[in-house]
């Protein structure tokens, strides 16, 4: 049911969720957080089996944390998605996976690169120029096809997910009022209003 | 079980000492002087940095560790010990966040060094740290904290302190010339100046670390350190000038 959707430009990353928290068929809250701040350059979105999001995505935090202060440097996006899926596979062939899906988007401050990963609940990972996640990926997908190219701005990124959560709105039988954004570019992770 | 018995190197002697203990004490006599220094919105910490060789990386030697953003810890002793309680430190620092969803406090951590410390005075198989550590940080009432704890596992709360080489002398030195409420620039002066009756060498074998408020961890380049050094070493002219008058006069 949860909706996520990222989108790479030019030197940033724009990301969103739908902040519903949803207990079957009744909306329980409103301004849930679905992403976590793996350290000042990565974030993780995660939607699926309600808990497990919030524990994977705690614990993978916790451990990219524990690594920038052994080694006194970060890991690098892709390090840390590499990581992610790792420990997602290895939980995939335990007793009880964890049922996540997840968004990981970073700049890397290295290379001056913003990247997106889109990670399913099967650890395939995949380093893509934007990603969707939900029920909402089949609208917006498509307006991604037709609208996004590599070197848009970060006003033209919000415009444009504007432009897909319209779409979600529109097109979606279930409500979707409240969409949370974040952007992450060479300056760190932060919120904006769409 | 056979042979069980006798795994524990560190039992009691006759007069109540446990002589692998009084040792690793020993080996934290030998390590090189740390000291620690609590102002009013600072803490700093200062250790004596042994000379590197001339081809090798001194980036390499890292005598003072950040064990979470606002929890920082220096050693006297075994390097390789401390490598090894750092990192269990390190990870006890993220677990508690994992699972209480709070930073530790700079108590809590403490408590848990020693602890570690403590268990290894008592296990079979296993022998004392060989270190003393410093630890300084910010609780989330930002009040600078300052700890020390020993091979035994004891652990105490400071205002200021030396640990390691000569230890004895800069303890009394930090006590003559302790100051409530000093400010950053204050600390910093009375830690590399406490330092400076140990270190013959100066400037370039001091490292310093200062922790501001809400924990955000600064460490002084050498020219900064010579700048302070430079300043102490004229302040103890002018002292001597000072003194010198008086003395003919009597």
């Amino acid at each position: 049911m949860d909706t996520l959707v990222g989108i790479t430009g030019k030197d940033f990353v724009i990301t969103a969720f739908d902040s519903k928290a949803v207990a079957s068929i009744t909306l329980m809250k409103t301004g849930e957080d679905k992403s976590r701040e793996l350290n000042s350059h990565a974030l993780m979105l995660f939607s699926g089996e309600p808990g497990d999001g919030v524990h994977f995505s705690e614990y993978i935090e916790r451990n990219i944390k524990l690594y920038g202060i052994r080694h006194g440097i970060e890991l690098s996006p892709k390090a840390v998605a590499s990581f992610a899926r790792r420990e997602l596979a290895d939980s995939l062939r335990s007793r009880k996976p964890y049922a996540v899906n997840l968004l990981i988007a970073g700049y890397d401050v290295k290379t001056d690169k913003p990247s997106l990963y889109w990670i399913d609940h099967l650890a395939s990972s995949v380093d893509v120029p934007f990603a969707a996640h939900g029920y909402g990926g089949y609208y917006c997908l498509s307006v991604l096809d037709r609208y996004h190219r590599q070197d848009i701005t970060e006003e033209e990124g919000i415009k444009l997910m504007q432009k897909c959560i319209q779409e979600i709105r529109s097109r979606m039988i279930m409500s979707m009022p409240d969409f949370i954004a974040k952007i992450v570019n060479k300056d760190g992770i932060r919120l904006v209003q769409l | 079980m056979a042979g069980s018995y006798d795994r524990a190197l560190t039992v009691f002697s006759p007069d109540g000492h446990l002589f692998q203990v009084d040792y690793a004490v020993e080996a934290v006599r030998k390590g090189s002087c740390v000291v620690g220094v609590r102002g009013s919105d600072v803490v700093v910490l200062g250790v004596e940095k042994k000379s590197v060789m001339k081809l090798q990386d001194e980036r390499t030697v890292k005598k003072i560790c950040m064990l979470d953003d606002h929890v920082c810890l220096a050693f006297a002793g075994l390097s390789a010990d401390a490598r090894v309680l750092v990192n269990k430190a390190r990870i006890e620092c993220q677990s508690h966040r994992l699972t209480v969803e709070d930073a530790v406090s700079v108590e809590y951590i403490t408590r848990y060094i020693a602890g570690v410390q403590q268990k290894y005075t008592q296990s079979g198989g296993v022998r004392p740290f060989g270190i003393s550590t410093l630890i300084m940080g910010f609780d989330s009432d930002k009040v600078p904290k300052l700890y020390q704890t020993d091979p035994s596992g004891v652990y105490s709360a400071w205002k200021a302190n030396a640990i390691g080489r000569s230890s004895k002398t800069v303890r009394e030195f930090l006590e003559k010339n302790y100051k409530e409420d000093m400010t950053r620039a204050e600390s910093i002066k009375l830690a590399i100046k406490s330092l400076l009756e140990v270190v013959q060498t100066g400037a370039k074998n001091i490292e310093i670390a200062i922790m501001g408020h809400g924990g955000v961890t600064e460490r002084l380049e050498l020219a900064e350190i010579e700048k302070v050094v430079a300043e102490i070493e004229a302040e103890n002219e002018k002292e001597k000038e000072k003194s010198k008058p008086s003395t003919s006069q009597q």
